[in-house]
């Protein structure tokens, strides 16, 4: 059973790490702001996601566990909301530097 | 285990050095808002594999200030960058 | 090299190239949000130092209050920013300046590298009286119990330094609201978010502020979510900031550190010396203190953020 759990453990956290690289590599390399835009949202979404349902198995107690999935919850929110303000401010043009 | 989350969030932090190359390169300033939002929320995933590696709980409660506080100074840089709206349609007096 | 040095160093460089970029950035936004990944990432560090109280302040002011303070003070100087960039120092004071900031670097480098093995520390005696102060974590025990004055004295310096940030408000609009009025869309994204995140942050704030007697956290982080939080809400146009004229503001400003004085002065009479706390009551007095500077500092760390007044007082 132990076993099992490990490689459950090992896949979604990989998957997770998985997701994150392809938010970054996103954000380097898709030609305008908002595309990076999505690109980014991928990582806070399903990355995070992975990782903390990886995670939750080796949480000690229910209390933390529910501390990991609020804390998904919060970067989900967050991300969105400050997502589309930023894409308001891309749509705009944005400020050269 | 241990070792493999250490590694996990290792990984992860290495998309954050990847993601700083657009704070420098971004050329406006949504690009650079993305970059730091993305540190916050790879941020919070190296914590929370650390601290499930390392165990030490507590890595989850900075996990939790840090999810909070990059959405406040993201919302700061967005209201910062935005003119403000034209308030003509706005009640005069706040009760 | 170890899964943990390997780590240890990627953060170390990654801390090292934002800071450059953040010195070397032309614009002041660009350098701002360079500032705010920093704090970030110093933060992490701070969790792979085992500092888990100094990541929690941190992330709260160092990247949080502090990137909203700097942003609010460039907006107020971008109308200046073009005469400012035409009359930079010239090359042989950056020069200067770089290196008086490298020597000062490397001076801290020599002595952390040259602490004797083991360090001298203190830490086995605070860990030792620990019991005494009935609470968890020592962190704590060493600002509220052996070193009270140094936090007694920072909640009052921090008072100051809000009556500071206001003795730059002109006459006309003394005792006014501080901070210009935001109007947001009250059905806009904005909104939204500072309806529905304040309530977790606070939750979060009141969380970490009760847990700091045994687990890293305590009153100052708390207090700057709820600060945060509150900025949040004045920001999206949902609520105004009150007038500093109001007679419960300037009594909650100095509540905290007056019941904290006055607490010392009792232990005088109660258990020998000041700030010292009688046997058995160490941990209620502890927690009183604390939750009476909640407030204090709450409004304190919102108010400098909001600024001094720009708009007269309401009649």
């Amino acid at each position: 059973m132990s076993f099992f759990l490990d490689i459950f453990i090992v896949v979604t956290v990989s998957a997770g790490a998985f997701f994150f690289l392809a938010g970054s590599v996103g954000l380097l390399r898709f030609p305008d702001a908002l595309s990076r835009l999505h690109a980014l949202t991928k990582a806070d979404n399903l990355g995070l996601g992975l990782i903390v349902l990886g995670l939750l198995p080796r949480a000690g107690g229910l209390l933390a566990a529910l501390k990991l999935v609020v804390v998904w919850l919060l970067i989900l929110l967050a991300s969105a909301t400050v997502s589309q303000m930023v894409a308001r401010v891309a749509r705009r043009g944005g400020s050269p530097s | 285990m241990n070792d493999f989350l250490l590694a996990a969030a290792g990984f992860v932090l290495a998309t954050i050095a990847l993601g700083l190359a657009r704070i420098v390169r971004g050329p406006t300033d949504a690009d650079r808002m993305m970059s730091v939002q993305l540190i916050g929320s790879n941020g919070v995933a190296v914590l929370l594999l650390a601290g499930a590696a390392e165990g030490t709980p507590a890595a989850g409660d900075v996990a939790l200030a840090l999810a909070l506080l990059a959405a406040f100074a993201s919302v700061a840089f967005v209201k910062s960058a935005t003119p403000p709206i034209p308030d003509s349609d706005k009640e005069p007096e706040r009760a | 090299m170890t899964v943990t040095s390997a780590l240890a160093m990627v953060l170390a460089l990654i801390l090292l190239a934002i800071a450059a970029y953040t010195v070397a950035a032309r614009r002041t936004f660009a350098a701002i949000e360079g500032f705010v990944a920093y704090g970030l990432l110093l933060s992490i560090a701070w969790v792979a130092l085992s500092s888990i109280d100094v990541a929690l302040t941190e992330a709260a002011i160092g990247s949080g209050l502090t990137g909203v303070l700097l942003i609010g003070a460039a907006a107020r100087l971008r109308t200046t920013e073009a005469a400012l960039s035409a009359e930079r120092p010239g090359a042989p004071l950056r020069w200067l300046a770089a290196a008086a900031s490298a020597a000062v670097a490397g001076g801290i480098a020599v002595a952390v590298l040259s602490l004797p093995d083991p360090a001298p520390t203190l830490a086995p005696a605070a860990a030792e009286h620990l019991a005494s102060t009935g609470l968890g974590n020592p962190v704590t025990a060493v600002l509220i119990a052996y070193r009270a004055l140094d936090t007694l004295l920072e909640s009052i310096v921090v008072v100051f330094a809000l009556i500071g940030v206001w003795s730059l408000t002109p006459d006309r609009t003394w005792g006014g609201r501080p901070g210009p009025e935001h109007a947001a869309d009250p059905n806009g994204i904005l909104a939204y978010l500072a309806r529905l995140l304040p309530p977790i942050g606070i939750t979060v704030g009141l969380y970490i502020f009760w847990v700091g007697a045994d687990l890293p956290g305590g009153k100052f982080q708390g207090a700057t979510i709820l600060a945060a939080m509150w900025l949040l809400v004045m920001m999206a146009g949902l609520t105004d900031a009150p007038p500093i004229s109001r007679t419960w503001l300037r009594i909650l400003l100095v509540a905290g550190p007056l019941l904290f004085i006055a607490i010392g002065f009792a232990g005088a009479l109660t258990a020998g010396a000041v700030l010292a706390y009688p046997e058995g009551y160490a941990k209620l007095l502890i927690k009183v203190i604390e939750a009476a500077l909640m407030p204090t500092l709450t409004l304190t760390l919102a108010l400098l953020v909001a600024g001094a007044s720009e708009r007269t007082a309401p009649p």
